[in-house]
């Protein structure tokens, strides 16, 4: 028996379909339309964000408060989720501690059935694709819509989200107008006949196809970017305005927050609200900021629920070094000035969390049990490009050798294995000229064989992965040391 | 155990090399908050980031409101408007004097009703210059939230006094609002999104048009 | 067109400094020609050069590929080799990145304090060759002549962990005869990252690909930078494609004077 979904069904499998990195990265790479995309819109935010930065005259002093303001949440969390959750119940809010996702889809789920809704209508949030909460819905007969227009783009198009940002950034304009000109007839109002692909026009449609349901909607469920602690303030920037329909229209609201998310004072903000909208849209401000306290009499939901997420997040806390990750406010510039993300695309990391910051933050929150996430923190070629944009400044590079250190010390933690030999092996070498010296021996050979003459493909195991499409300089028959000794006598 | 219990613990075991000290004596911050930008020109600063969102911003004398009102809703096209409570007398008939129906909140219309109404008129709580920001609290002449977010052009008059350089000082005089637990809406520009391509497209979901009237 | 010349008699900004080379492992073995060529150009500025034959390689292989025990001798070995030298200079912003950022945390990892604390000082005194000539011994023009269409690629390491910022620019700049041409996305990576070209070897092919195609089209007769490794991944394309452009590293270009004749 086949029960009728009530929202578009992801692709089979959906994160679990995907291979560790650089075998999904093959299929990514073949898929020359979504490269274009890509190319085009990294590049975009890539210069907007750079002009942005570059108009605040103290920016790289507004980087590292947002460090520190976030060190201190992060060192002190405990004190701070306290003092937030009492702000919060003293608002009239109520608050709910969920260990892990289940939990938290179970909580919401337990709520939308209290209020006896069928459906409700969601603004973007990342956590909710971490814990996956729109399928637990859907499962449980309540209809999770995105009203993020590139979200939706991502819901109707059955697939998954390769963006923190910008979900549906591997989509270019007529993809679009096709995905909605097929689907959006099926769950609501349908787009108009003949639509183009014309942007503004495949917003209009966007814009018709949501605004019944937000109408009608008796519960949003939302992320949140920041919670004051000190005054139990909640935070959500965006940009279309779906967000404040979420927020202000429907009865109750449930807001799902990770633990990492707090901000000491409500005049931190200012910080933040500086760095975000120019890291992440490389605008000044975001169109809207949205910020409430509690339940107003008369405006707005009179019921709001906020769900306290960890999933993870204390795993990631406990690591000196990797707890840095936790800074992170989601802004995608790391994710934007990547030349692997650039070329890849999100879905290839096997997470909603791509890029960079998925790279550092899926081993952690995850473990590093499954070979997706062993296969992330080697998803980089250290080239620290992200170090340098990242608004709140995460030593990704840093992070990444350290998760790798993790990794290798894990696999070989049974077994020795051929990479940990080959290192071994290295480490020998180099650890005196003398053993450097006798293994210049086999390089000279080689170099008398090969003579002069450029290498070219070489149907060796490992050897052909670099001469797939690179010819090599043949070795030299004289090393530097040699023509030192030479030259120079024993100086 | 429960969750709340078992996530503290889980924290306080992870900060076990975390020093027993004050979150301000552990990490100091090097910021000094609430600080002016130094801007030769506040006003024509704050014209020009919003008109760079493609919004309209005319600029008139303290008593040339209520004619710039007026002026401002027969450009928009208006039929009807939303009038929050604690709107100035002679605005709500500058409204008027423009052939626009007007609506009261009083008693508060439903969604689908206020869904219908074109236009909103307001006051603002504060104005960012630095970030073409207007901040709204929802006090007297803002009105409830779905006010400002249902009817499709919002024009909004902003006092030059309530004109600060940069966030950190509206957000300073924000603070009081945020006391209150009042809530608070911080509008740049239309609603826009670039979710396609990249390339902005101004008007979405939230007010399409936004017109600003700047008394100095 | 004049020249300039600088002779040791006349104008030696190096006079009287001892500086141990750090030839670094693949250029040592690989790339013969790269610290040659700084060997004659430290010594046309009137440097003493020395090369410490204890000396292999910074470790950033093992240690970017997570094995950081495997590193710790190599550490030592580095700190054997120059941890009484006043100026450590290699041709490559990236080993010289890895000593300055990774060497004290290998040995801290290794519980080593002592070795750390001399990992550290080392570490100080240890310099790429542009920062060594613009920052100590505050040369720009070294009266080098190199009459070719030159773009340049600021390999990641040099320009993002150690911050060499336009000081390989300014050396070119002064170089008589060369002509300098925009590299279009000069500032993305070449796709090497190390172990990386093996691991994720389709992707690191893909932006090796980009990167050379940028050099095409930028019309340079060379693609200079100021480390062996990106430029020996870049060259690999370039030669499979027979493009005709060549890769030649900053070092070699500085040492290329008009008597001893361009290459």
């Amino acid at each position: 028996m086949t029960t009728q979904r009530l929202t578009p069904a992801p692709p089979e499998g959906a994160w679990l379909g995907i291979p560790p990195f650089p075998k999904a990265v093959k299929t990514e790479l073949e898929n020359s339309t979504q490269r274009k995309n890509l190319r085009h819109a990294t590049g975009t935010i890539r210069a907007k964000r750079a002009v942005r930065a570059s108009e605040v005259h103290n920016w790289e002093e507004l980087r590292t408060a947002g460090e520190q303001i976030k060190n201190r949440v992060g060192r002190h969390l405990d004190h701070y989720l306290e003092q937030a959750e009492a702000a919060m119940t003293a608002a009239g809010v109520h608050v709910h501690w969920a260990r892990d996702g289940k939990e938290a889809n179970e909580i919401v789920t337990r709520i939308a059935k209290e209020k006896a809704v069928d459906e409700v209508v969601k603004i973007k949030s990342m956590v909710t694709q971490e814990t996956d909460l729109n399928e637990h819905l859907e499962r449980n007969g309540i209809a999770a819509w995105e009203t993020d227009l590139a979200e939706l783009i991502v819901q109707l198009g059955h697939d998954l989200p390769s963006h923190i940002l910008v979900p549906a950034i591997h989509r270019n304009r007529s993809e679009v107008r096709d995905i909605f000109t097929a689907e959006m007839g099926q769950y609501g109002k349908a787009a108009p006949e003949g639509i183009s692909d014309d942007p503004p026009e495949l917003t209009a449609a966007a814009r018709a196809h949501l605004r019944e349901k937000f109408l009608r909607a008796k519960m949003a469920v939302s992320g949140g970017n920041f919670i004051v602690a000190e005054t139990g303030t909640l935070v959500i920037v965006e940009s279309e305005g779906n967000g404040r329909m979420c927020l202000t229209l429907p009865e109750t609201l449930v807001s799902v927050v990770g633990i990492e998310k707090i901000v000491p004072t409500f005049q931190d903000l200012e910080v933040f609200l500086k760095l975000l909208p120019r890291s992440s849209t490389g605008e000044r401000m975001n169109p809207y900021t949205s910020m409430w306290t509690g339940v107003r009499e008369g405006d707005g939901p009179q019921e709001l629920h906020v769900v306290l997420v960890d999933n993870g997040r204390t795993d990631v806390l406990a690591d000196p070094q990797g707890r840095a990750a936790l800074r992170c406010i989601r802004c995608s510039a790391c994710l934007n000035i990547c030349p692997v993300y650039e070329r890849a695309g999100g879905h290839a990391y096997g997470s909603p969390y791509p890029g960079p910051i998925g790279a550092i933050l899926n081993p952690q929150l995850r473990g590093i049990t499954s070979k997706v996430d062993q296969a992330l923190p080697f998803a980089s070629t250290l080239c620290g490009a992200c170090n340098e944009v990242c608004p709140v400044r995460i030593p990704f590079t840093d992070i990444l050798v350290q998760q790798r250190h993790r990794v290798a010390t894990k696999k070989t933690s049974k077994h020795p294995t051929i990479e940990q030999g080959l290192m071994k092996a290295a480490g020998w070498v180099m650890g005196d000229g003398k053993h450097l010296a006798s293994v210049q021996q086999g390089s000279k050979l080689a170099g008398r064989v090969f003579g002069k003459k450029w290498i070219g493909p070489m149907p060796v195991p490992l050897v052909d992965r670099w001469t797939q499409a690179r010819d090599v300089e043949p070795p030299p028959t004289e090393t530097f040391r040699d023509w030192w000794k030479r030259e120079r006598g024993d100086r | 155990m429960n969750a709340k219990n078992e996530i503290l613990g889980r924290i306080r075991r992870a900060l076990a090399d975390v020093p027993k000290l004050s979150p301000e004596e552990d990490v100091p911050v090097d910021w000094v908050h609430g600080q002016p930008l130094d801007t030769a020109d506040i006003l024509a600063d704050l014209v020009e980031k919003i008109e760079d969102y493609k919004a309209t911003v005319v600029q008139v004398g303290a008593d040339e409101v209520a004619q710039a009102i007026t002026d401002g809703l027969k450009a928009m096209g208006s039929q009807q408007a939303v009038l929050p409570d604690g709107l100035e007398r002679d605005w709500v008939a500058a409204v008027e004097h423009a052939g626009v129906r007007v609506h009261r909140d009083e008693p508060p219309l439903s969604h689908t009703e206020l869904n219908g109404i074109d236009t909103v008129v307001t006051t603002c709580a504060v104005a960012m210059a630095d970030s073409g920001t207007i901040a709204l609290d929802h006090g007297p002449g803002q009105g409830r939230r779905a006010l400002t977010l249902l009817p499709d052009r919002h024009l909004v008059v902003v006092r030059a006094d309530q004109v600060v350089s940069d966030v950190p000082e509206g957000l300073s005089r924000l603070a009081e609002a945020v006391a209150d637990r009042r809530p608070i809406t911080w509008i740049s520009g239309g609603s826009a999104t670039s979710d396609i391509e990249l390339s902005r497209v101004e008007g979405v979901h939230g007010p399409r048009t936004l017109y600003v009237i700047l008394a100095r | 067109m004049t020249q300039s010349t600088i002779t040791k008699t006349e104008r030696a900004p190096g006079a009287g400094i001892r500086v141990a080379l750090f030839a670094t492992c693949i250029t040592d073995t690989m790339k013969p020609s790269v610290p040659i060529a700084t060997v004659k150009l430290l010594e046309r500025l009137g440097c003493t050069v020395v090369f410490p034959k204890s000396q292999t390689c910074c470790g950033q292989i093992m240690a970017n590929t997570g094995y950081f025990k495997e590193t710790v001798s190599t550490v030592k070995n580095f700190v054997r080799s120059f941890g009484d030298e006043e100026y450590v200079v290699a041709p490559s912003g990236s080993c010289v990145a890895s000593v300055r950022h990774q060497h004290e945390m290998i040995a801290e990892h290794a519980g080593d304090k002592e070795l750390a604390a001399d990992a550290s000082s080392t570490a100080k005194r240890t310099y790429d060759i542009s920062e060594f000539l613009v920052d100590v011994l505050g040369v720009t023009d070294v009266g080098a002549w190199f009459p070719h269409k030159v773009a340049y690629h600021p390999s990641c390491h040099g320009k993002r962990f150690i911050h060499l910022g336009d000081r390989p620019l300014q050396l070119l700049q002064a170089v008589g005869g060369l002509q300098l041409v925009d590299l279009p996305g000069a500032d993305q990576c070449c796709g090497f990252g190390g172990t990386f070209s093996l691991k994720n070897s389709d992707m690191s092919v893909a932006m090796a690909s980009d990167k050379a195609r940028n050099v095409i089209d930028s019309g340079a007769e060379y693609v200079v930078g100021g480390d062996h490794a990106c430029l020996m991944n870049i060259a690999g394309v370039l030669h499979r494609q027979r493009s005709g452009v060549k890769t030649i590293h900053l070092a070699e270009i500085l040492a290329s004077t008009q008597e001893e004749g361009a290459r």
